[in-house]
C-alpha cells in the first residue's frame, strides 16, 4: 500500500487571544479524501483551529502545513493558499447583493480569471449538483437555511479546492433543514474530498467520519476511528461528553 | 398674489440659468465629495494611527468651521498663490465640506457590513482590496444611499453660499433681482419654490432609487 498523501498536518500549534489562550499544543493530521470530524463542547476552540487553518484567524505558534508545505503568514501569499482550502461557515455568509451564481462565479472570475462563460457553466454544474438548479437567478434573502449552505458549499467548491473546511454547517438551521446539507456533505465526502467538519451532528460523525477529534478546554483530549470513540471512548471526559449531548 | 405671479414668470429665464448653474455646482461638488469621503473612509478604517488621525483632523476643522469660511478662505486665500475660478472655489469647498460628512456615512456603512462577508471573501482567496470592492462597498453604498441622498440635499442648500462670491446661482439671482427692483421678498419667495422643487424631485429620485436597490432585501 502506498502512503496516503497527507494534506493538512498541524505541529503543537498554539493560539492565545490577549490573555486568553484558546488553543495549547494542538497536533493533528488530515490525509487525501479523508473527513476528520472536530466535536467538543462550545467554546473549547473547534472554530479558531479550523480557521487557523485557511488563516482567518493566525497561530501564535507552531507549524501549519498545507499539502507538504509549512505556511507561515509573513513568507507566503496567503490568498493562494486560501484558494485550495475552501470554507464553509455556520452563519452561510453569503453576498446578498448577488444573486445565487452570481455568488459561485464571483471569485472564479475575480481570483483565478476565470471567463464569464466558463464560470457560469462550472457554476451552473455546482448548482445542480447540490440540487439548486432552479434557482441561478435568485437573491439569497428568498433562500430557506437549507438552501442558503449549500449554495455556500457550491460557492466554495467552485474555486476547486483541495480541502474543504465546515463549521458548524447545520448549527444555524432548522431542525428540518439539517438533512439536506448534510446529504450534500456526504456525497462530497464520497467522491473523495478532503474535509474537516466541526459538528454536533454526531450520527453525520459516525457514517461519514474516518476520523474523530475530541477537543475539550483548547485541548485535543481523544482522537480515533468513530466506532472506537462513540463506542468505546477511553477518556472520562470524552464519555461525559458524548454522555451530555447524546 | 398677482404681482408675485407676474414676478415669478417674468423672471423664468435669469432663474432657469440660476438653477443651470446651482445643479452643476451641486452635482460636481457631490462628485468630488464622494471621491473624497471614500478616502477619508478609508483612512478611518485603515487600522494606521498616523492615516485615522489625519482623517480625524480633517473631519474636525470641516465640521469645526462655517462653510462660507472654508469657502472665503479658499477663494480669497488661496487666489494670492493661485487665481481660481470662482466655480472652482465654490465646488471644491463644497466638496471639501460634504467630504467629512460623507466620509462619515461611508465609514458607518462600511461598519456595518458584518465580519462574516469579508471573511467569506477573504476564504475564497480575495485579497483586501478585492474583497473592498466587490463585496463590501456595494453593499455599504447600498446602505449609504438614504443618507447620502440626504447629504445631496444639504449640498444644494449650501451652494447658495456660492453667491457670495459672485456666482449667479439660484439665490444669487434671487438677490441681485431683488435689489434691482428695490423689492426683495417675491424673488426670495421665487428661489424657494425653486428649492423646494429640486428638493422634493431629488427625494422622489431617492425613493425610486431606494426601491431599485432593494430587490434583492
Ligand atoms: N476573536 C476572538 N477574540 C477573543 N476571544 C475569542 C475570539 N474568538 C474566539 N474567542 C474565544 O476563544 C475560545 C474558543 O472559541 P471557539 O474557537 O469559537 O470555540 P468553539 O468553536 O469550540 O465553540 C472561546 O473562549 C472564545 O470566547
Ligand atoms: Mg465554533
Amino acid at each position: 500500500m502506498t502512503e496516503p498523501r497527507e494534506m493538512i498536518r498541524v505541529e503543537k500549534l498554539n493560539k492565545s487571544f490577549g490573555d486568553l489562550h484558546v488553543l495549547y499544543d494542538i497536533d493533528l493530521k488530515v490525509n487525501e479524501s479523508d473527513v476528520v470530524v472536530l466535536i467538543g463542547a462550545s467554546g473549547s476552540g473547534k472554530s479558531t483551529l479550523l480557521r487557523c487553518l485557511n488563516f482567518l484567524e493566525f497561530k501564535d505558534d507552531g507549524k501549519i502545513i498545507i499539502e507538504g508545505e509549512q505556511v507561515e503568514a509573513d513568507t507566503h501569499d496567503l490568498n493562494k493558499v486560501r484558494q485550495k482550502v475552501g470554507m464553509v461557515f455556520q452563519h452561510f455568509n453569503l453576498f446578498p447583493h448577488k444573486t445565487v451564481l452570481g455568488n459561485v462565479i464571483e471569485a472564479p472570475i475575480q481570483v483565478k480569471g476565470l471567463s464569464k462563460k466558463e464560470a457560469i457553466k462550472e457554476g451552473k454544474r455546482l448548482l445542480d449538483k447540490v440540487g439548486l438548479g432552479d434557482k441561478y437567478d435568485v437573491y439569497p434573502s428568498r433562500l430557506s437555511g437549507g438552501q442558503k449552505q449549500r449554495v455556500a458549499i457550491a460557492r466554495a467548491l467552485a474555486m476547486q479546492p483541495d480541502i474543504m473546511l465546515f463549521d458548524e454547517p447545520t448549527s444555524a438551521l432548522d431542525p428540518e433543514l439539517v438533512g439536506e446539507v448534510l446529504e450534500t456533505m456526504k456525497e462530497l465526502g464520497e467522491e473523495g474530498m478532503t474535509m474537516v467538519v466541526v459538528t454536533h451532528e454526531m450520527g453525520f460523525a459516525r457514517e461519514v467520519g474516518d476520523w474523530v477529534v475530541y477537543m475539550n478546554e483548547g485541548r485535543i483530549v481523544e482522537e480515533g476511528k468513530p466506532d472506537q470513540i462513540f463506542d468505546q471512548p477511553k477518556e472520562e471526559r470524552t464519555k461525559a461528553f458524548l454522555d451530555s449531548i447524546l | 398674489m398677482g404681482e408675485f405671479f407676474s414676478i415669478f414668470t417674468g423672471s423664468f429665464d435669469v432663474f432657469m440659468e440660476g438653477l443651470w448653474l446651482t445643479l452643476r455646482l451641486s452635482v460636481v461638488s457631490l462628485l468630488i465629495a464622494i471621491v473624497i469621503g471614500l478616502f477619508f473612509a478609508m483612512l478611518k478604517i485603515s487600522r494606521i494611527k498616523v492615516l485615522e488621525i489625519i482623517a480625524d483632523l480633517y473631519i474636525w476643522i470641516v465640521r469645526g468651521t462655517p462653510l462660507i469660511v472654508q469657502i472665503f478662505i479658499l477663494f480669497y486665500g488661496l487666489a494670492e498663490i493661485w487665481l481660481i475660478p470662482e466655480f472652482w472655489a465654490a465646488s471644491i469647498g463644497l466638496a471639501f465640506h460634504s467630504g467629512a460628512y460623507i466620509a462619515e456615512i461611508i465609514r458607518g456603512a462600511i461598519q456595518s457590513i458584518t465580519k462574516g462577508q469579508t471573511e467569506a471573501a477573504r476564504s475564497l482567496g480575495m485579497n483586501r482590496s478585492l474583497t473592498m470592492r466587490r463585496i463590501v462597498l456595494p453593499q455599504a453604498f447600498r446602505r449609504a444611499v438614504p443618507s447620502l441622498g440626504n447629504q445631496f440635499i444639504i449640498g444644494i442648500k449650501d451652494s447658495s453660499l456660492a453667491s457670495f462670491i459672485g456666482l449667479q446661482e439660484l439665490f444669487g439671482v434671487s438677490n441681485t433681482m431683488g435689489s434691482n427692483s428695490f423689492n426683495y421678498l417675491p424673488y426670495f419667495f421665487t428661489v424657494a419654490i425653486y428649492y423646494l422643487l429640486i428638493v422634493l424631485i431629488l427625494t422622489i429620485a431617492v425613493n425610486q432609487l431606494e426601491k431599485k436597490l432593494a430587490v434583492s432585501d
